[in-house]
């Protein structure tokens, strides 16, 4: 139901629909990912006003590499709905996090993670690792052990600077 | 040997058994081997038959950091100001696997053993350990603490003077 609205709506935004165990995916064209959002936050059959989860994904390899996966949730209607969206690496997103203040942290998780950047964020920094870290730990040539595996890992606070 | 040198060792003797009779422990987990940290205070295991049931909130007023759990690189600058703060004498037990050696988490953002950043006194292995292996390390850091010869502590970091 909401990819045949969708479909309506932006018919050169929806990229793929797919329909798997009751559960939809739609593929969005990343640079129209902010009206589809609005759209299906504020449109009346829809509702989807809560913004379960975003994540990233590494297909390394594939062109383009990433993809942010948005979960979305409607309390009125009970549905969920996951929209997908392909990102290619050092390209910047849109942020969704004037439209879901949940969107704020867990956008810095997808930065952190995967080094991928977003457009308006209020504020873009590591969320999990250290501000110092150097690289994106869930990218698939970030080496499980590290760079610096094995070498003394020193600690120096503050007051001994 | 001389009268003066016996005098200071059997002044020492009595300092190791009053110190190594009430080791307070930091309030400190980092992980699941905290809960064994707990359990060993429990009547099961009941850690104040060897006077170390006193976990204190406070580092200002703990002898013993038991590091239970996985010390993460964000958490080392804590876990060193935590041990800084403590007063000396103090000591330090590494308790469970990843403290040891950083366990299963060979990563990027896993210690690769607590002993990295701050000296450790007792080691004990396990994922987790049982709170008798707690006890163990705990006997083994008494006997450490009998044995402790006059004059090896600094006092608090100063050049001149030992405490005891």
């Amino acid at each position: 139901m909401a990819g045949d609205l969708l479909k309506g709506k932006f018919p050169e935004a929806i990229l793929n629909i797919e329909e798997f165990r009751r559960e939809t995916s739609i593929t969005v064209d990343p640079g129209k990912i902010r009206e589809v959002m609005a759209f299906l936050k504020e449109s009346e059959g829809l509702f989807y006003d809560l913004l379960l989860d975003l994540a990233g994904v590494d297909f390394e390899g594939c062109s383009p590499r990433f993809m942010i996966a948005y979960l979305l949730h409607s309390t009125k209607f009970n549905k969920k709905l996951r929209i997908k969206a392909r990102v290619a690496e050092g390209v910047p997103m849109d942020t969704v996090s004037d439209i879901w203040k949940s969107a704020d942290w867990m956008e810095r998780e997808v930065y952190d993670m995967f080094g991928i950047k977003f457009n308006n964020h209020p504020d873009l920094k590591r969320i999990l690792l250290t501000d110092d870290f150097v690289g994106h730990p869930l990218r698939k040539d970030f080496p499980v052990e590290g760079p610096d595996f094995g070498q003394p890992f020193n600690v120096c606070l503050e007051e001994e600077r | 040997m001389g009268v003066e040198d016996r005098a200071a060792d059997s002044l020492q003797d009595v300092i190791n058994w009053a110190r190594k009779n009430s080791v307070w422990p930091v309030t400190f987990g980092l992980a699941c081997c905290a809960l064994e940290m707990m359990v060993a205070s429990s009547a099961t295991y009941d850690i104040a038959r060897f006077g170390a049931e006193v976990f204190r909130p406070s580092p200002r007023q703990a002898d013993l950091m038991i590091v239970a759990g996985t010390v993460t690189k964000k958490m080392a600058p804590l876990l060193k100001r935590i041990y800084e703060q403590m007063p000396e004498p103090k000591w330090v037990i590494a308790y469970g696997a990843c403290a040891c050696t950083g366990g299963i988490f060979q990563t990027y953002n896993v210690v690769q053993g607590v002993d990295q950043i701050i000296p450790v006194d007792v080691y004990v292995p396990g994922c987790p350990p049982r709170p008798e292996g707690l006890l163990k390390g705990l006997i083994s850091l008494q006997e450490k603490i009998a044995m402790e010869p006059a004059g090896l502590r600094n006092l608090v970091n100063l050049p001149w003077g030992k405490n005891g």
